[in-house]
């Protein structure tokens, strides 16, 4: 038995994905920023998740009496237009927030990284062509693209995920395929096909885990910009719709009062910069702890 | 050179094509009949029929993207399916208005974002470098529309915060109305600062990155090691060749801030294309849109064209392959 153990015990010492992770953690630990960062996302993350549980009040509650009150012991964060509990929603729509964040990234990432890595992988005809595509998407600046897909489809939270997360297509299929071209070229690549494996077994089981770090990276930055693009889209009436309470929606209704309630704008606003601020924090922690040579 | 700037500019034709062919698609992206959705609710079947086929609806796709195309290159757009005026008077009234917030704020982004991303570097690792990035962080994790907000409800509403009041100074160079001819700049000071924080802190961590990475190279210790002053070093040798890479961000963030300015515009209700166009995703009148669309793309893909061959200006060592 304890021959077995200590077996187990050197394989996993020897194996260099266990080596590799051990030395990120030990970097991303020492980066204190990205620390912070990770326990505000973290922190937000159980918010969203448990919050709605433990308030068990509606976000959408009306009581029109109290209206458009500041700050006080009874709404920490004032009351909005139709005297909802601004706090209260808030924390409803933390997870909004995420789920746009999250799940526009996600697909966005899985349609990136497949074009990305089949791109670099295959070369030639295919490449060019996925890279062209890449490149007209490209070319709609800023938050133009995601503007146009949602001004047809219509104003939704499902419409908004769906425009961020073609608007985030191009940046992962990019990144994705210049890591697939560096990993493709190394001896080892060569060796497993002399071996007769599959495109699809060395695509998957050989070049994937190998570019996951420029993947990680660019998944966490993205979740940032992600948020603050359909933040962007609700404050323009064409995300999530009333009275669902999306930040940017809430900051959209908040404009027609901010000479009087200014409360209405100002802690929507902040909860969407200390959420994109920490994204943009363990996004950067992460980028050094796995590629030491980017950190300057 | 010159054999580079054809091959680039043969390159860009694809990309417009194929901008072209998505904007055009944005019409078969409506969910329902496109026409129906145009003529509102409550609209006939006559006024739907005559809708569709004003709009050439009831031809095959690829006949309409034919009349698209060949009336897009003579700088025919169709026409506004609300005022009924073409696409393109609508656009070139408010052209230039978007143009020039977008040309101001890429000047303070740059500014700023240039003098804060040196220091930073020059002072690497120091409580200065450490305030600015922070600084630049905030900046790049800031809702701009939101800053707008805070913008007016300090400055335009004056209800700056801890009850401060706002000095003369300020406020005359902060107040939102134009006191005479030559003075329309101070209608774009507030938005011009919401507009190109976001850009002033990308080109603030691009600018201290890439003057980090010249000052580590052997030319730099080179230089030094000849006695050379540090801050001829930094300013002649080293800031020359850092600065080439920040050109690229100035493009995108140029074509960015037209893109953005859509936000912008509607929060100072200034009247430019950002605004033209959310007027008109409200009133379901998507000539207009695909317009603004096809047109912000353009210009956005030919100042990338432009930066690429200025970029090759400035760096003789690039491959033109």
């Amino acid at each position: 038995m304890s021959v077995q153990t200590e077996k187990v015990t050197n394989a996993t010492r020897s194996n260099p994905r266990v080596e590799a992770f051990k030395t990120f953690s030990k970097r991303l630990l020492k980066n204190k920023a990205a620390v912070v960062g990770g326990l505000v996302i973290l922190f937000i993350i159980i918010v969203g998740l448990v919050g709605p549980f433990i308030l068990k009040t509606d976000p959408n509650a009306q009581n029109l009496v109290n209206k458009l009150q500041p700050p006080s012991k009874e709404h920490w964060f004032g009351t909005d237009n139709f005297g909802r509990d601004i706090f209260t929603r808030i924390i409803f729509g933390t997870q909004l927030t995420l789920k746009v964040g999250f799940l526009s990234v996600f697909i966005g990432g899985i349609i990136g990284v497949v074009v990305g890595i089949v791109a670099g992988y295959y070369g030639g005809m295919i490449d060019t062509i996925t890279m062209r595509i890449m490149d007209i998407l490209l070319a709609f600046p800023g938050i133009l693209l995601a503007l146009a897909i949602v001004s047809v489809l219509g104003g939704s939270l499902i419409n908004v995920i769906i425009a961020v997360g073609i608007f985030s297509v191009p940046a992962f299929a990019r990144i994705v395929r210049g890591s697939t071209l560096q990993v493709r070229k190394l001896e080892y690549i060569d060796a497993v096909k002399a071996l007769g494996a599959s495109d699809g077994r060395i695509i998957f089981l050989h070049i994937l885990p190998n570019i996951m770090s420029p993947i990680i990276v660019q998944a966490t930055m993205r979740i940032a910009t992600a948020i603050l693009t359909a933040s962007g889209l609700a404050f323009l009436g064409l995300g999530a719709q009333p009275p669902a309470p999306e930040w940017g929606a809430m900051l959209n209704e908040g404009r027609t009062y901010m000479h009087n309630a200014s409360h209405m704008v100002m802690f929507p606003g902040m909860m969407i910069i200390i959420v994109v601020l920490a994204f943009n924090i363990f996004g950067d922690g992460l980028r050094d702890a796995l590629d030491p040579k980017m950190k300057q | 050179m010159t054999k580079y700037i054809i091959r680039r500019l043969l390159q860009t034709i694809p990309v417009l094509i194929g901008v072209s062919i998505l904007v055009f698609s944005l019409m078969f992206l409506i969910p329902g009949d496109p026409a129906r959705v145009m003529a509102g609710e409550g609209a006939s079947e006559q006024t739907i029929e005559n809708l569709r086929e004003k709009l050439g609806l009831n031809d095959p796709a690829y006949v309409q993207y034919g009349r698209f195309i060949t009336s897009a290159v003579k700088g025919d757009l169709g026409n506004s399916v609300r005022s009924g005026r073409p696409v393109m008077d609508e656009i070139s009234a408010r052209f230039w208005i978007t143009v020039e917030l977008s040309i101001y704020a890429t000047i303070l982004s740059v500014f700023i974002g240039l003098i804060a991303g040196i220091v930073s570097a020059v002072r690497h690792y120091t409580l200065t470098d450490i305030f600015i990035m922070i600084i630049a962080l905030f900046g790049l994790s800031m809702p701009n529309f939101w800053l707008g907000l805070v913008l007016i409800q300090w400055f335009a509403l004056g209800n700056l915060p801890f009850g401060m009041d706002m000095p003369a100074w300020l406020f005359d160079i902060v107040q939102m109305r134009p006191s005479g001819w030559g003075e329309s700049w101070r209608q774009m000071v507030l938005p011009v600062i919401t507009l190109g924080t976001g850009g002033a802190a990308i080109i603030a961590r691009m600018t201290r990155s890439s003057m980090l990475e010249v000052i580590g190279q052997d030319y730099i210790r080179t230089a030094r090691a000849k006695g050379v002053s540090e801050r001829l070093v930094i300013y002649r040798h080293a800031l020359k060749n850092a600065l080439i890479p920040v050109v690229t961000v100035i493009g995108l963030e140029f074509g960015g801030f037209l893109g953005g300015a859509v936000l912008t515009e509607t929060i100072f209700a200034i009247n430019g294309m950002g605004r033209l166009t959310i007027d008109a995703i409200r009133q379901r009148d998507f000539p207009i849109v695909q317009g603004t669309v096809l047109v912000i793309s353009i210009i956005f893909v030919l100042v990338n064209l432009l930066v690429d061959i200025s970029y090759k200006f400035l760096n003789k060592r690039i491959d033109l392959n």
